[in-house]
C-alpha cells in the first residue's frame, strides 16, 4: 500500500530542478547578481569611465571626451603627495594594529575557555559594531586639548614631554588632535576589531596536535611559535590587513575630525566631487585605491587570505 | 530468479558520465521482486551511482531504468516509491526521532495520530521502542541507523535503498545488524537493495551479488557463483582471497593452460591432503594466527602461495609438508571475460 | 591545551588592547552626564540627567532616529532574500565563474566606503533616480548583502547534502523542503546575518551621505553635529543610545550563532 497517487499529483517543479541542476541554480543566482552584478559593478565602471574624461575649468562642464589629462593631473607633486600620504598611513595603521591585535587574538583563542570565550568575543565585537562616528568622537573628547590626556599627563607632571613630542617635525602637531599621531591613534582604534577577528579565527584553527607534535620533536615553546604557529596564522594578519589597508584608504572622515590640514586620498575625492564638481579627477582619486586593493587582494588569495575571512 | 516474479529494477545499456569521466558504463541489471540484492564493487566502480540512480539522485546519461515496469529516468526522487537509507543516515538533527520517522507521511499529508502510530510500528520493527522523544544527536551510531532504517522502511517502499549500511559499525554490531537486516527482508518481503566495498557483507547478507568494477558489472550471480566460480581475476581478487595462477603456472598445479583461481581454505596441508586429487611437495614460510583458522605462506613449485590451516595446525617455518586440492578447486577463468 | 598556562605578559598585553578597545567609549557614557556644555573639558564639572531630557526633546532626532531604523529594516529584509540566495547557489554547486561571484560578493566592504558611494551616486545619476530614502536603501542593501551572505554561506556548508536528498527521497517537494530541513537548519545563521545587517546599517555613514538627498539618518546627524556642534553633550546623549541600540543585535546575533553551532551539521 503505497500513497504513490497522492505524490504523483503534486509538483513536477522538482522533476525539472533534477533534469535541470543548471537551470535551478540560475534562477538562484540571478536576482543578487543583478543586484551586485548590474547596479553595483556597472556603477564601478561608469566611474572608472569618468576618470578618462575632464573637466573644463572656464565653465565648470565635464567634457565627455576621451583623455588622459585628468591622469596627468593625478601626477601633479601636490596629488602625489595626498596619495603617498594615504598609502603610508595605510601601511603603518596595518603593522600597528597587527602588532596590537596578536595578544588579544592569541589569547582568546588558546587560552580562554567556556565563559570567558564568550566574554572575549563580546568584548570585542561590541567596539566593531558601535557606531563608527561615536568611536571617532569619544577620540575627539579624548585627545582634544583640555580633555583628558592633558589631565592625565598633567596629574603625572610629564607635559614637558608632551610639548616635546609636539614639536617634532612630521608626527607632531599644534597639538594631538591636530596631528598625524592623532590621525594614526584613531586608524589604529577604529580599525583594531577588524584585525582581531580574523586572526583569532586562524589562530583558533592551528590544530592542536601540530603544537603538540612539535613539542614532540622538541621545540621550545618560541620555536613553536616561530615555526610552526605564526605562519599558520599568517592568513589571518593578511585577511584582517585588507580590512585596515583599505579601511584607511577610503576615509575621509577621521582625518577630518582628528588631525592636520594635509588632505587624504578619501577626502581629496569628497573634495573634488563636492564643490569643485570636478567628478573625473575625483574619479582618478579613486581608482587609485581600487588598483591598490585589486593588487592587494590578489596577493591575499595567494596568501590564502579569502579562506580566513 | 524465477521467471514468475516481477522485475523490481531493471537497467538497460545504463550509462552516467560526468564530462569525459564514466562513472556507469552501459549497465544491464535485473533485480526481482522481493531479492536482498547486493552492489559490490571497490570505490568509483560505479555502485554507488547506480544506488543513486534507482533513486532519483542521478539521472542516466544514456539507457532506460525501469522500477516495477514504470520508467524511471526524468521522475525526481520524491515521486518514485523507493526509499532509502543513506550511509551517513542524514537523520534531521533538528527533529525527534518519531518525527523523523514521521516525515515521509508527514510531507504525504498523513494526520498526526495516524503517522504517530505508524511511526511507532516502525520503530518497534526495528528494535527501537521508546525512544520517540529523544534526538538523534542523544543517539549511538547503531541506533542512529535502525531510526533510518525505520524511516524509509514506514512509508512501504517498493525497493528500499542502503548505502554503504554498515560502514560505520564495529564488528560486533555489524553482525548483529546484518542478522537484522535479513530478518526484516524475510518479514517484510521487500526487495532490499544495497552498496557495499565489503565483500564479506555481500556475501553473507544478499540472494544475488553483481560486482561492479570501473562503471561496469563484470559478475552477477549468487554468493556462492562468485566465490566459487569467479570469472575473472578481478572477482577471483576482490571477493575473497585467492590464488591467482597465471597460464604458464597452472599446469603444474594440476590445472589447465588459462587464469586459474585456487582459493586458501581449499589447500590441505599434512595428513587431510592423502584424500585429494592433487599432492604436491610444499615448504612452509609463515604463518598467521587469525582465531579460528592460521594463514599459512607454502612455496609450491616455486610459487608463494596461501592457505587456511585450521588453528590446531601449528607447523614450523621451513617444514617441508604434503599439500594437496581437489581437482573442482581449480577454477579456470579469462583475464576477463566469460566462464570456462 | 593548557587551561592557563599563559604568561603573564600574554594576559597583560591582551587586557591591555582590551581596555584600549573600551576606554573612549566609557569616556563617551561618562561625558553623556556632564554639566559642561560649550567643551570638551575633563573631569567633567558636574554630573547631570538633563541632557537626556533635552534629546528627548528634540524632533530633529527623532526624526533621524525613525528614518535611521526604516532604512535599517528594510535594507536587512532585502540582504535577508539576496542573501540567502547567493549562499545556497555558491555554497554547493560548481560552476565557471564561481570564484569570481564569490569575490563580487566581497567586493562591497572590500572597497572603501566612499568608492562605493560615488560610483553609487553616478549611477543613479544616469538613472535619473533622485536621492530618497529609495537610494539610500539600495546603497544600504548593497553591502548588507555581504553580511547575509556570509553567514549564510557558511552555514550552508555545514548542512550535509543529504539531508535534503533524504527529505527528497522520502517523498517532500521542494517547498516542504525548504520549510522543514533547509530552513531549520540555517534559520539561526539567517537571523545572525539579518541582526548583524540592521546594526552594518543603523551605523553607516559614508555611503550613506552620497545616496541620501536632504534626508538625515542618525550617523548623518551625528555627523553634523561633529563639525557644527549645536548642544555637545546632547550629541554625546545620542551616541550613548546608539551604542545602546546596536548592542542589542550584536548579543542576539552572537547568542543565536554559538548555539547554532551545536543544531546543524551532519547526523552522524
Amino acid at each position: 500500500m503505497s500513497d504513490l497517487a497522492l505524490r504523483r499529483r503534486g509538483s513536477s517543479l522538482l522533476d525539472a530542478v533534477y533534469r535541470r541542476p543548471r537551470l535551478f541554480l540560475t534562477l538562484l543566482l540571478t536576482p543578487p547578481l543583478l543586484w551586485l552584478g548590474v547596479v553595483y559593478l556597472g556603477s564601478l565602471f561608469a566611474l572608472l569611465a569618468q576618470s578618462f574624461f575632464s573637466l573644463d575649468d572656464f565653465s565648470g562642464v565635464i567634457v565627455r571626451e576621451f583623455t588622459l589629462s585628468t591622469w596627468m593631473q593625478l601626477m601633479a607633486p601636490a596629488n602625489l603627495d595626498v596619495i603617498i600620504r594615504t598609502v603610508l598611513m595605510a601601511a603603518l595603521v596595518t603593522v600597528a594594529d597587527a602588532i596590537m591585535a596578536f595578544p588579544i587574538a592569541y589569547y582568546a583563542a588558546r587560552y580562554a575557555r567556556g565563559p570567558m570565550k564568550a566574554a572575549f568575543y563580546l568584548l570585542v565585537m561590541m567596539p566593531l559594531w558601535s557606531n563608527y562616528l561615536v568611536k571617532v568622537y569619544a577620540w575627539k573628547l579624548i585627545l582634544a586639548r583640555e580633555g583628558i590626556y592633558t589631565w592625565i599627563l598633567d596629574k603625572l607632571g610629564i607635559e614637558a614631554l608632551l610639548d616635546w613630542y609636539l614639536s617634532l617635525p612630521v608626527i607632531g602637531g599644534p597639538s594631538l588632535s591636530a596631528s598625524y599621531t592623532g590621525t594614526f591613534i584613531v586608524f589604529c582604534y577604529v580599525w583594531l576589531p577588524y584585525m582581531i577577528l580574523p586572526l583569532q579565527a586562524a589562530l583558533e584553527r592551528v590544530p592542536s596536535n601540530l603544537i603538540e607534535a612539535s613539542a614532540d620533536l622538541g621545540a621550545s615553546p618560541g620555536a613553536t611559535f616561530r615555526h610552526v604557529i605564526l605562519p599558520l596564522a599568517f592568513p589571518g594578519v593578511v585577511a584582517g590587513s585588507i580590512f585596515t589597508f583599505s579601511l584607511t584608504l577610503g576615509d575621509y572622515i577621521i582625518p577630518q575630525i582628528v588631525g592636520g590640514s594635509q588632505y587624504y586620498l578619501g577626502q581629496a575625492v569628497y573634495a573634488q566631487q563636492g564643490t569643485a564638481g570636478n567628478i573625473p579627477l575625483a574619479a582618478a582619486f579613486s581608482v587609485v585605491p581600487i588598483l591598490i586593493m585589486g593588487v592587494y587582494l590578489t596577493f591575499a588569495r595567494k596568501l590564502g587570505a579569502f579562506d580566513a575571512l | 530468479m524465477t521467471s514468475t516474479s516481477a522485475t523490481a529494477v531493471l537497467f538497460q545499456n545504463v550509462s552516467r558520465h560526468f564530462g569525459t569521466v564514466r562513472a556507469v558504463d552501459g549497465v544491464d541489471l535485473k533485480i526481482g521482486q522481493g531479492e536482498f540484492f547486493a552492489m559490490l564493487g571497490p570505490s568509483g566502480s560505479g555502485k554507488t551511482t547506480c544506488l543513486r540512480m534507482i533513486a532519483g539522485f542521478e539521472q542516466p546519461t544514456a539507457g532506460h531504468v525501469e522500477i516495477f515496469g514504470e520508467t524511471a529516468e526524468g521522475l525526481a526522487p520524491n515521486r518514485r516509491d523507493v526509499n532509502t537509507v543513506f550511509q551517513d543516515y542524514a537523520l534531521f538533527p533538528h527533529m525527534t526521532v518519531l518525527d523523523n520517522v514521521a516525515y515521509g507521511l508527514m510531507v504525504r499529508g498523513v494526520q498526526r495520530t495516524e503517522r504517530e502510530r505508524r511511526a511507532r510500528e516502525a520503530l518497534s520493527l526495528v528494535q527501537l521502542e521508546g525512544m520517540d522523544a529523544r534526538r538523534p544527536a542523544q543517539l549511538s551510531g547503531g541506533q542512529r541507523q535502525r531510526v533510518a532504517l525505520a524511516r524509509a522502511l514506514v512509508n512501504r517502499p517498493k525497493v528500499l535503498l542502503l548505502d554503504e549500511p554498515l560502514g560505520a559499525l564495529d564488528l560486533k554490531l555489524r553482525e548483529e545488524m546484518q542478522e537484522e537486516l535479513r530478518r526484516l527482508h524475510k518479514q517484510l518481503g521487500l526487495t532490499f537493495v544495497f552498496v557495499t566495498h565489503d565483500q564479506g557483507e555481500a556475501l553473507s547478507m544478499a540472494d544475488r551479488v553483481a560486482v561492479f568494477n570501473k562503471g561496469r558489472i563484470v559478475q552477477v550471480g549468487t554468493p556462492e557463483d562468485i566465490y566459487q566460480r569467479p570469472t575473472t581475476r578481478f572477482v577471483a581478487d576482490f571477493v575473497g582471497s585467492s590464488n591467482v595462477l597465471t597460464p604458464d603456472q597452472a599446469p603444474r598445479f594440476g590445472g589447465i593452460s588459462r587464469w586459474t583461481s585456487l582459493r586458501p581454505e581449499t589447500i590441505l596441508i599434512g595428513a587431510a591432503a592423502d584424500a585429494m586429487d592433487i599432492r604436491q611437495a610444499g615448504e612452509v614460510i609463515d604463518q598467521q594466527f587469525q582465531g579460528a583458522m592460521r594463514k599459512t605462506l607454502l612455496k609450491i613449485n616455486g610459487l608463494e602461495v596461501w592457505a587456511m590451516a585450521p588453528a590446531s595446525q601449528t607447523l614450523g617455518v621451513g617444514q617441508a609438508v604434503t599439500v594437496g586440492w581437489s581437482q573442482s578447486a581449480l577454477h579456470a577463468m579469462d583475464g576477463e571475460g566469460n566462464d570456462v | 591545551m593548557r587551561s592557563d598556562g599563559s604568561s603573564l605578559l600574554l594576559k597583560l598585553s591582551a587586557i591591555g588592547g582590551l581596555v584600549f578597545l573600551h576606554g573612549p567609549l566609557a569616556i563617551i557614557v561618562v561625558y553623556a552626564f556632564t554639566t559642561e556644555d560649550k567643551s570638551y573639558q575633563f573631569p567633567p564639572p558636574g554630573l547631570t540627567l538633563h541632557w537626556f531630557s533635552v534629546a528627548w526633546g528634540r524632533s530633529d532626532i527623532w526624526a533621524a532616529l525613525t528614518l535611521s531604523l526604516n532604512v535599517a529594516l528594510v535594507a536587512t529584509g532585502l540582504a535577508l532574500v539576496l542573501g540567502t540566495f547567493a549562499a545556497a547557489a555558491l555554497s554547493r554547486a560548481k560552476f565557471w565563474g564561481r570564484d569570481n561571484v564569490s569575490l563580487l560578493l566581497i567586493l562591497p566592504i572590500a572597497l572603501p566606503g566612499i568608492i562605493t558611494g560615488i560610483a553609487l551616486r553616478s549611477a543613479f545619476n544616469l538613472m535619473d533616480l533622485p536621492y530618497s530614502v529609495f537610494t539610500i536603501v539600495l546603497g544600504h542593501a548593497t553591502f548588507c548583502i555581504v553580511v547575509v551572505y556570509n553567514n549564510a554561506v557558511a552555514r550552508f556548508r555545514r548542512l550535509s547534502p543529504s539531508l535534503v536528498e533524504a527529505s527528497f527521497d522520502l517523498g517532500a517537494d521542494a517547498f516542504q523542503t525548504f520549510r522543514y530541513v533547509v530552513l531549520p537548519n540555517i534559520g539561526t545563521a539567517l537571523l545572525a546575518g539579518g541582526m548583524l545587517a540592521f546594526a552594518l546599517s543603523f551605523d553607516e555613514v559614508i555611503v550613506t551621505t552620497f545616496t541620501a538627498g536632504q534626508q538625515t539618518t542618525l550617523p548623518i546627524w551625528m555627523l553634523n553635529e561633529l563639525v557644527r556642534p549645536r548642544e555637545r553633550p546632547v550629541t554625546n546623549v545620542v551616541a550613548v543610545l546608539v551604542m545602546a541600540v546596536t548592542f542589542f543585535p550584536i548579543l542576539a546575533a552572537y547568542w543565536l550563532t554559538r548555539e547554532g553551532e551545536h543544531v546543524a551539521g551532519g547526523s552522524r
